[in-house]
């Protein structure tokens, strides 16, 4: 078996049945002539859920090893939760502990860093930030959110 | 030939107010930065920089923007040159022989030669675009729907040869790109379409947070993988200037790179990588001694760089004359289109006379400066790739996760970044490319309108895509196209081109 495209198939599956499902139940399909909400994106689907078939097929009947390098799953982690936290944290605490919190996990996706460097990056690219995004550019944001009290 | 005269000096008195050139300036500034940068491309900053370009008039944000699309062609090469890993992936040919030739002490020929070839192609593609445009513009002014259709289908089809390892993976991602870029309302009838009752998806998923996280993130996480070392071989460049007989090497390559260039450019998916690579092994045919390549020769360094500039400028060419993009640079420059109030295709050229020749004629400055900021600057960029990516990529997010918020201050917008980072980066270990996506992404909405549109003109008859002779040129071509892709000889061609892009 080869699991690479085994994954990949499911990926594809999953995709394409969704999106295909939910075009068939939640929308009117319609007809070539009067296009429905429903009508392009079940082409869609349907492409990508016969591709997903045969890649499936195909990796069923080959053996192939699969051994991704993949990033540690420290650097996984810390990238991903860096935006999610700017979207929680940007209305409620303002700008600059937003800014800051980001940088600061997505800094610590690094292993073996001194903590010290951490928060010397940190602080580094809050600054530059507020300098570029606030002063330079002027986006309209509150420095300091609500939460705080202020 | 008096017209052209006329507006490329239109451009030109629109592109040299000191406010357009220091836009421009911006711009390739950026671009080198971020071309010199491994990890961050031209991509994921126009995207960062979108929102930004708000506040800026529509050609100067679009001048900017253009600037740092090929400025970071010049960027990526300096990289390539100097510590064998290309910064942008239409420079990984100049990386064969340009880093041979710094290892030998040449590394300043190298330099002056990726970036004098750079500036003569620039010159010649610039010219190209203000020649062929018009009149395409004035074909394009003609088509219907059906030749929309067809056009797009031909566009994305192009993608898919394109794209580097399976066909069919890659038709699968564009079909995902397309249907995600169908995420929100309907425009015909209203309904609601894969908004999983999300009020913020109505206005679909935001191009800025899809392009980010599949671009930014993702390559971020890519280079995070193994801990990286650079160590520039060079840490000084003397001797810049090529002597007289590294100049005569030059120009031959040079001018046949800005050709093959020039006409790759304009094909829709990714036609500068394209182009560095068949320059490359043309020099290398037509050389009377091929056995010097990959060991330092200059022709192998003037020819491809050539090429990928001349390709970079020409691919404007489908965007500002039908408003389709031919990669996805060319998408975001339509999204900044879009966020200006300006509705891309033909149409530009009629109505924003000024935005459209300032444009092309603020690409010869352009490339004018980049020569100036590359040669003499070249040590400010060596001391660059010492800063530790441990500071860069934190940077980068930051500045990513501002941008995507800026856009229209929606904090649902970081959460797609997230999801689409991770999904990307899941993707790129699958094998699946995320470029055509991007297209599809930018396309689905208006490929779908075409559609419909076409269908109920011809009362539901499927014939007139074949009926209408351009329409049916375009999707034979397209057809054609495919079937090429898919012929185990072609594929395994295919396969060679890309396999040094590694």
């Amino acid at each position: 078996m080869d699991i690479k495209n085994m994954a990949a198939s499911g990926t594809l599956l999953a995709v394409g049945l969704g999106f295909g499902i939910s075009s068939v139940f939640t929308m009117d399909v319609g007809s070539a002539l009067r296009m429905g909400p429903g009508y392009f994106p079940l082409i869609l689907s349907i492409v990508i859920t016969v591709i997903g078939a045969v890649i499936g097929v195909k990796a069923l009947r080959d053996t192939e090893a699969f051994r991704p390098q993949i990033a540690p799953l420290r650097a996984l982690a810390a990238l991903i939760v860096a935006p999610i936290l700017f979207g929680l944290t940007v209305r409620g605490f303002g700008f600059i502990p937003a800014v800051a919190l980001t940088t600061l996990s997505a800094a610590s996706a690094a292993k073996g860093q001194k903590p010290l460097i951490v928060m010397a990056i940190t602080l580094g690219i809050t600054v530059f930030c507020l300098g570029v995004f606030y002063y330079g550019l002027g986006l309209p944001v509150r420095l300091i959110g609500p939460w705080f009290g202020v | 030939m008096m017209d052209l005269i006329g507006n490329l000096g239109m451009g030109l008195s629109a592109a040299l107010t000191p406010y357009n050139i220091l836009f421009c300036f911006v711009g390739t500034l950026l671009g080198t930065l971020v071309g010199v940068l491994p990890g961050i491309g031209p991509t994921a900053t126009i995207a960062m920089l979108l929102p930004i370009t708000l506040s800026l008039s529509p050609e100067t944000s679009l001048i900017m923007l253009a600037g740092i699309y090929y400025g970071a062609q010049y960027g990526g090469s300096t990289t390539a040159i100097l510590i064998n890993l290309p910064g942008e992936s239409s420079s990984a040919v100049t990386a064969l022989d340009g880093y041979q030739m710094a290892r030998q002490g040449r590394a300043g020929p190298a330099l002056a030669a990726a970036a004098l070839s750079s500036f003569f192609a620039g010159t010649i593609a610039t010219i190209v675009v203000a020649a062929l445009a018009p009149p395409l513009t004035s074909i394009a002014l003609k088509f219907g729907s059906p030749e929309y259709f067809g056009l797009m289908v031909l566009g994305l089809a192009a993608s898919i040869v394109l794209a580097r390892g399976s066909v069919l993976k890659t038709i699968a991602m564009v079909s995902m790109g397309l249907v995600f870029g169908l995420v929100g309302t309907d425009i015909n009838t209203g309904a609601m379409r894969f908004t999983l009752g999300r009020p913020e998806l109505a206005d679909g998923l935001n191009f800025v947070a899809v392009a980010v996280g599949l671009f930014g993130i993702a390559e971020i996480l890519r280079n995070l993988e193994t801990t990286m070392e650079r160590t520039a071989v060079v840490k000084r460049v003397a001797g810049l200037w090529p002597s007289r007989a590294d100049l005569k090497a030059m120009i031959g390559p040079a001018f046949r790179g800005t050709v093959l260039g020039s006409a790759l450019g304009v094909l829709p998916g990714g036609g500068a990588i394209l182009a560095s690579f068949a320059s490359y092994a043309l020099e290398k045919k037509i050389s009377k001694t091929p056995e010097r390549f990959g060991n330092g020769a200059i022709e192998g360094v003037a020819g491809p760089e050539a090429a990928n500039n001349a390709g970079a400028q020409t691919s404007f060419i489908p965007m500002l004359t039908l408003g389709v993009p031919a990669n996805p640079v060319m998408a975001l420059m339509i999204g900044a289109m879009i966020i200006q109030g300006i509705v891309p295709g033909p149409q530009v050229a009629t109505e924003q006379p000024v935005l459209f020749w300032g444009l092309i004629a603020s690409m010869w400055i352009g490339n004018l400066l980049l020569v100036i900021l590359n040669l003499p600057l070249i040590g400010l960029w060596v001391k660059l790739l010492t800063v530790p990516y441990t500071v860069l990529f934190p940077a980068i997010l930051a500045f990513a996760s501002i941008g995507v918020y800026s856009v229209n201050s929606n904090t649902f917008d970081l959460y797609v970044m997230a999801a689409f980072g991770i999904f990307g980066y899941a993707l790129s270990k699958l094998d699946f490319e995320p470029a055509p996506m991007l297209l599809g992404f930018v396309l689905g909405p208006l490929l779908e309108e075409h559609l419909r549109r076409a269908m109920t003109i011809s009362h539901g008859d499927i014939s007139v895509f074949f009926t209408r002779p351009i329409s049916a040129g375009l999707l034979t071509v397209a057809v054609i196209v495919l079937i090429v892709a898919f012929l185990p000889n072609i594929a395994r061609r295919r396969n060679e081109v890309f396999v040094e892009e590694d």
